[in-house]
């Protein structure tokens, strides 16, 4: 028991942000379910870690009332850069969104209350890890939800042929705008319990790499199903503590890791268990049956 | 009429591929649309399904305006179609494909499904695995990529009825079929307009059209050069050497 409650104080932090970090990957996962790449979701954080840290600091707002103004902010933000931007496709879209995250960055440096390359010091540190589960407790089981209502089917099928999705009455654009919406928003949401969670913020947390990770974390773990994002972000961001033993060569272990992975399991770690299936079919010659 | 084009256009770059086509398409028939290849037949049909725009001319579906308007409005309305080559959801299931097919039909389940122990859809379920069984299509919770290339053609009339139209465009749906089974897609096509179903088949297998529609459209260069039955179109010496000449050639 007591070794229990020692690993809880001991990596009480890593806990958190592998939270974080799930929470996150679900957001680039909503846009992906659709078929669309997007390294937005960086900037979105941005906007709810700055956007409920300010209104908590200087405006006084309680913590939960910031963390859903620093969402609504950031859906606000995305409505009309995703009406801008879906008229790209595949890694153009990308480029795009990522150049919107550049714009973030930059802002964040100029203006007079971000604190510019500063950032903001002395956040207070109000996030428990309840919060942070609890909301991905909410979030994994209405994205799970989703997946099999209408919204998700008409998702699946813009990622899989999306003129023949319009052909089946579907409203391409309004669900591509609403899946961005939705995953800008859940991100911001993620930003502010970050920011909350550490003592301070600076425009350089949420640039370009942290875009790629977010987007790295979804598609190791899987975009098939909700688990994918999940055990990606636990992985990978357990992972430096894991391989902490190897000391100067860690980073090598966790990049052939992570190699090893996109390799030999492209869809994503989710699809291991698939793959054992498969692979026993394909002993009894049953595999194009299944 | 049902569907009526008035003198519709579309041109890409030089090449006039529509060119002030008239149609008129009376309800509860078999209207066959042929001509050689690179006549049109598919740039029209994107033009009707919204999947172009016209540069000019008006489209006329139930009486209502709807030219421009956008795929999946029409598809509301009551225009349903399939894809010269297939174009299923590969990754879903032949289920899923169904039911996407009735998007049109259901109302958002999204807050129903919130409750854990909800199936909201059951009833488009039953619809689908209905359509499924019409269609002759086992194995509903098969991958759609992996069906053999008649089940996915006939998946996709499938998923084009799931939205309960009234007029189904089939662009060219017996390509790769073999004899029976373009056999029985001519029975389905004669149940679906007994129905009250409106079809539009553009086709090149030139007997499937002759002995389904009642009346033909041929096109040629982006022109409607002949429209009749079918006996008046093989008669015709305009259709002869511009199409069923240079086929029966070959």
């Amino acid at each position: 028991m007591d070794a229990i409650v020692d690993f809880f104080r001991v990596y009480q932090t890593t806990i958190g942000v592998i939270g974080i970090n799930a929470l996150l990957a679900l957001s680039v996962w909503l846009t992906l379910y659709a078929g669309q790449l997007t390294l937005g979701n960086a900037a979105f954080m941005a906007v709810g870690a700055y956007g409920s840290a300010l209104l908590g600091m200087r405006v006084g707002v309680p913590f939960p009332v910031g963390l859903a103004l620093g969402a609504a902010l950031s859906a606000v933000l995305a409505l009309p850069l995703g009406f801008a931007v879906f008229r790209l496709r595949g890694v153009y879209l990308a480029i795009a969104t990522i150049g919107f995250g550049e714009v973030v960055r930059v802002v964040l440096l100029t203006l007079p209350f971000t604190g510019k390359a500063l950032g903001l010091n002395g956040i207070p540190p109000i996030t428990e890890l309840w919060h942070i589960y609890l909301s991905l407790a909410i979030v994994a089981y209405v994205l799970w939800r989703v997946q099999h209502s209408t919204v998700g089917r008409a998702w699946a099928a813009i990622r899989e042929d999306e003129i023949a999705a319009a052909s089946q009455g579907i409203a391409v654009r309004r669900y591509k705008l609403a899946a961005f919406v939705a995953g800008a928003a859940l991100a911001a949401w993620a930003g502010g319990l970050s920011a909350h969670l550490n003592f301070s913020i600076e425009p350089g947390d949420f640039g370009f790499t942290r875009a790629v990770q977010i987007l790295v974390f979804a598609v190791v773990g899987g975009t098939p199903s909700v688990a994918g994002p999940i055990l990606g972000a636990t992985l990978l961001t357990a992972l430096p503590e894991i391989l902490r033993p190897l000391k100067e060569y860690r980073d090598i272990f966790a990049g052939l890791i992570l190699m090893g992975v996109i390799i030999y399991l492209p869809r994503g770690l989710v699809t291991l268990a698939e793959l054992r299936k498969t692979r026993r079919l394909h002993e009894i010659g049953a595999a194009d049956v299944a | 009429m049902l569907l009526e084009c008035d003198r519709i256009s579309k041109r890409f770059g030089g090449v006039h591929a529509v060119a002030e086509v008239d149609l008129a398409i009376a309800p509860g028939q078999v209207f066959g649309l042929i001509g050689p290849n690179g006549a049109g037949k598919t740039t029209l049909v994107n033009l009707i399904s919204g999947h172009l725009r016209v540069d000019s001319g008006a489209i006329r579906f139930a009486g209502a305006d709807v030219t421009g308007l956008a795929p999946h409005a029409l598809t509301t309305r009551g225009i349903a179609r399939t894809f010269q080559g297939v174009r299923l959801f590969k990754g879903l299931t032949v289920l899923e494909n169904v039911l996407v097919g009735r998007h049109a039909r259901m109302r958002s389940d999204l807050l129903r499904r919130l409750w854990p122990r909800g199936t909201p859809d059951r009833a488009d379920r039953g619809r689908a695995g209905q359509l499924l069984d019409r269609l002759a299509l086992g194995r509903p919770d098969a991958l759609a990529g992996g069906l053999a290339y008649g089940d996915q053609r006939r998946l996709e009339i499938a998923r084009a009825l799931a939205s309960e139209p009234r007029l189904l465009i089939l662009d060219e749906p017996a390509a790769g079929m073999n004899p029976p089974e373009s056999a029985r897609l001519r029975e389905l096509m004669r149940a679906l307009v007994a129905e009250g179903l409106t079809i539009v088949l553009i086709e090149h297998d030139v007997r499937l059209v002759m002995g389904t529609c009642e009346r033909v459209a041929v096109l040629n260069f982006g022109r409607k050069i002949a429209e009749g039955t079918p006996s008046e179109i093989q008669a015709s010496p305009a259709v002869r050497e511009a199409y069923l000449g240079s086929e029966d050639a070959a």
